[in-house]
């Protein structure tokens, strides 16, 4: 995936300016940056749910996961999946194709938009999201963890080749982050995901970008990222986290005052 | 789309006390309508005291017999009578509430109205009415009641007297017997033969005779007032109705009231039931912030609006189509005209759905847009209902444009020329022009508020 220079404006204000990145196969990239920074208009774009006001998007297929889970909380879990799956192969220029997951493997030549296709790809996302045993349940019922596994697992229906996450752990408490973050991580696909909790950046994804006010700061790894606000924190005369007591390296708060520190020195 | 009606029947399913109040609320609502509309305001309890002593009633004209108080029945048509002894009886009744008004026939009018019809002059027969003025809509049909029935009783009375007082004249005109109080029946010559008698005498007077030439002035005399007299007859028959109304439709049919307020219920329903289900719906989208993920290339917007359109029309439909044959058991309606109801009721259905689809693209939650639905549908039945000459004709003249951009009142009519018989066409096409502009406008909507 590979967006160029794209911009977008809200009447005066600019939402994003002139960003340019790239994405490569199998990459989880995170896109961090205080509220307001750009992340969810930038994710929309890239989703094809919103036109950016100049600039381009080179991308295959998109697996879109908004921030609320988009969900019919009256159908159960089969029905909801069992529904957007449906929609999934009978929207216009659905291709056929081999799926890569392990479920599907079987009778490729079974027809896409068949009722017992469709029930296997519900089957194999389910057993995927670790929902089976709550297929029967209506999502109204299910905890906020379980309904963003819903929430990710209709966004992977349509066996996109880059999966776009906004702000996924957002409503969720620390256990709930910890089980999300897992099933996110067994995913074979490349992951975009939006968050502002720079902690969650350096764990989990390969790359990061940081935007802030609609500019891209930085792009680099996260170890990239720490070392770049460990030298910013020495040149603003504040000690390194290993010689303070109670902040190891590492730490989430150390992360978070480092990368406050970063944004202040670019102007943010 | 299939889907996703499959889908929304699914929701629907699981949401029993929703589904319930969709079909309970307009249903109360249109069967208050259809009471309101077809029925009077209920009758009101008004105390009687007949003060005429018992016999004293019967006063004869011409030889006819007739009962005073027998006029006082006409009022009991549109009153619920409370009788009493007396006239104090009847004011306390007044006072205390229990009756609403109170009528007193005084012992004396029929001798009055006998006085009257015999000529005897003296001061005309009067009836008392006490009412409590506490409530006005009553007390103004109470007033207007007693005026129109006492109206008709002098008119009946009147009647009465003027056809005596015509069979009179044929008497005095061609000769005949008068039955006269105390005097048994008396022989009438009358005109006609009077002057038959002259003019035989007459021919039988010499030419120069001074007593022919007066007695032919006499003989046209006769002739003259036998022939006026008789022209006379129909100058007194009009007095009694002096103007007839003769009553043209200009527009519209003759639409009996209770299928009127059948077709007013029933499209009341129609509206409510299309316009909340469409609305709530589409709203529902949004709401589950499921919209987003279906516009992204899973379903276009107007084919997410159709879905709405045809499921809410359908729904709609099916419900009012129940309570029109409900209906129709009970008012007695034409069931050769199934086809045209069926017309007219998916015509109004999606228009009502159309606008309902309007409303649900502004409202980004279901509570929102269902309250927007209802607030905008009361004004606009209201609006449609206002019956020409009520008001200032500018503002009836405003009022139809409001409404006519509004699928109420072509709904209606279409209903009214459906089940009473009339033209159809139009107010289909009018329809469906709204229903194209409202889709159009829910286009724009979700689009401005995506």
């Amino acid at each position: 995936m590979r967006a160029e220079s794209i911009s977008k404006r809200y009447g005066a204000r600019d939402a994003l300016r002139d960003v340019t990145f790239e994405v490569v196969d199998g990459e989880k990239v995170a896109v961090i940056g205080p509220n307001g920074a750009g992340k969810t208009t930038l994710l929309r774009i890239l989703a094809g749910a919103l036109e950016p006001t100049s600039g381009s998007v080179a991308v295959g297929r998109v697996g879109w996961v908004p921030q609320q889970p988009a969900l019919y909380s009256k159908l159960s879990v089969a029905e909801n999946l069992r529904l957007f799956a449906r929609l999934e192969r009978a929207k216009p220029g659905h291709r056929r194709r081999g799926w890569r997951r392990t479920w599907s493997r079987g009778r490729q030549d079974d027809g896409q938009g068949s009722p017992a296709d469709v029930e296997r790809t519900v089957a194999g996302m389910l057993e995927q999201a670790a929902l089976a045993d709550r297929s029967g349940d209506e999502v109204g019922r299910l905890s906020g963890g379980n309904r963003q596994r819903v929430n990710i697992a209709i966004g992977l229906l349509g066996d996109p080749e880059v999966l776009l996450l906004d702000e996924p752990s957002a409503a969720l408490d620390p256990r709930q982050r910890e089980r999300l973050w897992q099933f996110i991580g067994a995913l074979g696909t490349t992951v975009v995901f939006s968050t502002h909790d720079v902690g969650e950046a350096e764990r989990f994804a390969d790359r990061v970008l940081v935007l802030a006010d609609g500019e891209l700061l930085f792009t680099g790894t996260p170890d990239d990222l720490a070392a770049t606000m460990r030298s910013v924190g020495r040149r603003g005369g504040r000690p390194p986290s290993d010689d303070r007591p109670g902040e190891g390296p590492g730490h989430p708060s150390d992360f978070e005052a480092a990368f406050v520190r970063f944004l202040h020195a670019r102007g943010h | 789309m299939r889907w996703l009606l499959l889908k929304d029947l699914q929701i629907l399913r699981r949401s029993p006390l929703l589904v319930a109040l969709l079909v309970i609320y307009p249903v109360a609502i249109a069967v208050l309508f259809g009471f309101a509309l077809s029925g009077g305001p209920e009758k009101p309890r008004v105390a009687f005291a007949n003060l005429v002593p018992p016999g004293e009633g019967e006063l004869t004209v011409g030889g006819r017999t007739l009962d005073a108080t027998d006029y006082a029945d006409r009022l009991f048509e549109s009153i619920e009578p409370v009788p009493v002894d007396s006239r104090e009886e009847a004011i306390e009744k007044v006072r205390s509430g229990e009756a609403l008004g109170a009528l007193v026939l005084p012992a004396d009018v029929t001798e009055r109205l006998r006085a009257m019809l015999g000529l005897g002059g003296g001061e005309p027969p009067t009836v008392e009415i006490y009412y409590n003025a506490d409530d006005p809509v009553k007390r103004r049909f109470v007033e207007a009641t007693i005026e129109a029935r006492l109206a008709e009783a002098n008119a009946a009375l009147s009647e009465v007297v003027l056809r005596e007082a015509a069979s009179y004249i044929d008497v005095i005109v061609s000769g005949g017997e008068i039955p006269l109080p105390l005097l048994g029946a008396v022989q009438i010559l009358g005109l006609e033969r009077a002057q038959a008698i002259i003019d035989s005498i007459t021919d039988g007077l010499p030419r120069e005779s001074a007593d022919r030439a007066a007695l032919e002035q006499v003989s046209r005399f006769a002739e003259l007032a036998a022939e006026n007299l008789d022209v006379s007859q129909p100058i007194l028959a009009s007095i009694g109705s002096p103007v007839r109304a003769d009553q043209h439709v200009v527009e519209g049919g003759r639409t009996p009231l209770e299928a009127f307020a059948v077709a007013v219920a029933v499209t009341v329903s129609l509206m409510f039931v299309t316009l909340l289900l469409a609305a709530g719906l589409l709203a529902l989208e949004r709401e589950e912030q499921a919209f987003g993920r279906l516009v992204r290339g899973l379903v276009s917007r107007t084919a997410l609006l159709t879905e709405k359109v045809v499921l809410s029309a359908l729904c709609a439909l099916a419900v009012t189509l129940l309570m029109l044959f409900g209906l129709a058991a009970f008012v007695g309606l034409d069931w050769s005209r199934v086809p045209a109801w069926l017309a007219a009721l998916f015509g109004g259905a999606v228009g009502f759905a159309a606008m309902g689809v309007a409303i649900g693209g502004l409202g980004r939650e279901v509570r929102v847009a269902t309250l927007l639905a209802i607030l905008l549908a009361l004004p606009i039945v209201f609006l449609a209902l206002v019956p020409s000459g009520s008001v200032d004709p500018l503002l009836y003249d405003a009022i139809n444009v409001v409404s006519g951009m509004f699928p109420f009142k072509p709904a209606l009519r279409a209903l009214d020329a459906a089940i009473n018989g009339g033209g159809l066409l139009l107010p289909l096409v009018h329809l469906l022009a709204l229903a194209t502009a409202f889709f159009a406008l829910a286009r724009l909507a979700l689009r401005r508020f995506d």
